[in-house]
């Protein structure tokens, strides 16, 4: 959230607001960090590639005249001999959910300063989003063992497998380089880089937590591109 | 030049940016509990045809805006910086849109030419 108040300065609300803030040969995103606007251009950005992606599974699908596999079937799981349609995906679904509302309570702890508080989330973030990966794993080599190719596969259009390769694939690896963040912020608020003002890795940046809601703002976006795979490709 | 100065001091002071109370958090991940259930429902009753397209992107587009507005605080954020997030997914509906032409065509002349065996 930015400061909704500056000295000086009368912000004004709603598309007045916009406008004099557009206008106001100035910064325009007024009250908010550079750092935040940043990584709300590159998720921007982000957004345009995994729609890319869906768009172009979109026209595969629509076009291939050989029937698409039943997805319920393929990625079902066996508990007790019963096939239970879907099951594993949920499950990954409900852990980055999970970990997706542990993040918002760390950036609401973190702006809080209560230090502890905010590290725990962030530590316990980091584990959802690895046992997202590692249950990433497992379907890939249980696919991967029932014949899934990206060229080809047994239960129906051929594209199957390279459109649920390069998908899921792309989404894991944003999920893995998040996994290392979380673990790195995990650290350095427990090292107290917020409270010392440690300076960061690659920039003049004095330690903030205002660095927890622009780490924060990358998870959200790992779960929010999952909401819309697990329409699109589980679902559909 | 003195306000520029002013509004460089007051960048620096932003960390003492407002919290919101911790019940809405809660709230929005229990409601996203509650809608990927629902979704998840969908394909357990094996719902077909437009009642399960229809479904699946109401509770998609629901979650996502959850997600957006109140995990990633765009519902608190200035019009500004929301305006410049959300105009260019009209982009995204265009590119749908065209591709949505596309393969209906390609489906079109494959069934022309590999089923039906062409003119």
């Amino acid at each position: 959230m930015s400061e909704q108040k500056i000295d000086g300065f009368e912000l004004k609300p709603g598309f007045k607001g916009m406008a004099s803030d557009t206008g106001s040969d100035q910064t325009m995103f007024k009250g908010v960090h550079w750092g935040k606007a940043m990584m709300w251009i590159f998720l921007l950005s982000d957004t345009f590639v995994f729609s890319c992606f869906l768009i172009s599974y979109m026209k595969g699908r629509g076009s291939t005249i050989v029937d698409w596999p039943n997805t319920s079937e393929v990625f079902s799981l066996h508990v007790g001999g019963v096939p239970v349609p879907l099951l594993l995906i949920a499950i990954m679904t409900f852990v980055l959910i999970t970990s997706s509302g542990t993040m918002a309570l760390a950036v609401k702890y973190g702006y809080e300063k209560n230090r502890k508080m905010c590290g725990w989330l962030i530590f316990a973030t980091a584990i959802g989003g690895l046992t997202f990966v590692g249950m990433q794993v497992f379907e890939w080599s249980k696919l991967i063992h029932e014949g899934v190719r990206p060229w080809g596969n047994p239960f129906g259009a051929a594209q199957f497998g390279s459109f649920f390769f390069m998908i899921t694939g792309f989404h894991g690896f944003h999920v893995s380089i998040g996994v290392i963040f979380l673990f790195i912020y995990t650290y350095k608020v427990f090292a107290g880089h917020y409270e010392s003002k440690k300076r960061g890795w690659f920039t003049k940046m004095k330690g903030d937590y205002v660095e927890i809601e622009i780490l924060g703002l990358y998870w959200h976006f790992v779960d929010l591109v999952w909401v819309f795979i697990f329409a699109f490709f589980y679902l559909w | 030049m003195e306000e520029t100065n002013k509004m460089e001091e007051t960048n620096k002071q932003e960390e003492q940016t407002s919290t919101q109370k911790i019940g809405i958090y809660l709230w929005i991940w229990g409601l996203l509990f509650v809608l990927s259930f629902f979704s998840y429902m969908v394909d357990w009753y094996q719902f077909q045809g437009m009642l399960r397209w229809s479904l699946i992107l109401f509770f998609m587009f629901l979650k996502a805006g959850l997600i957006m507005a109140f995990f990633m605080h765009l519902f608190w954020e200035r019009y500004a910086l929301v305006n410049v997030l959300l105009w260019p997914m009209t982009a995204i509906a265009c590119f749908i849109f065209l591709m949505n032409a596309e393969f209906q065509y390609t489906l079109f002349s494959r069934f022309f030419y590999f089923v039906v065996g062409g003119a």
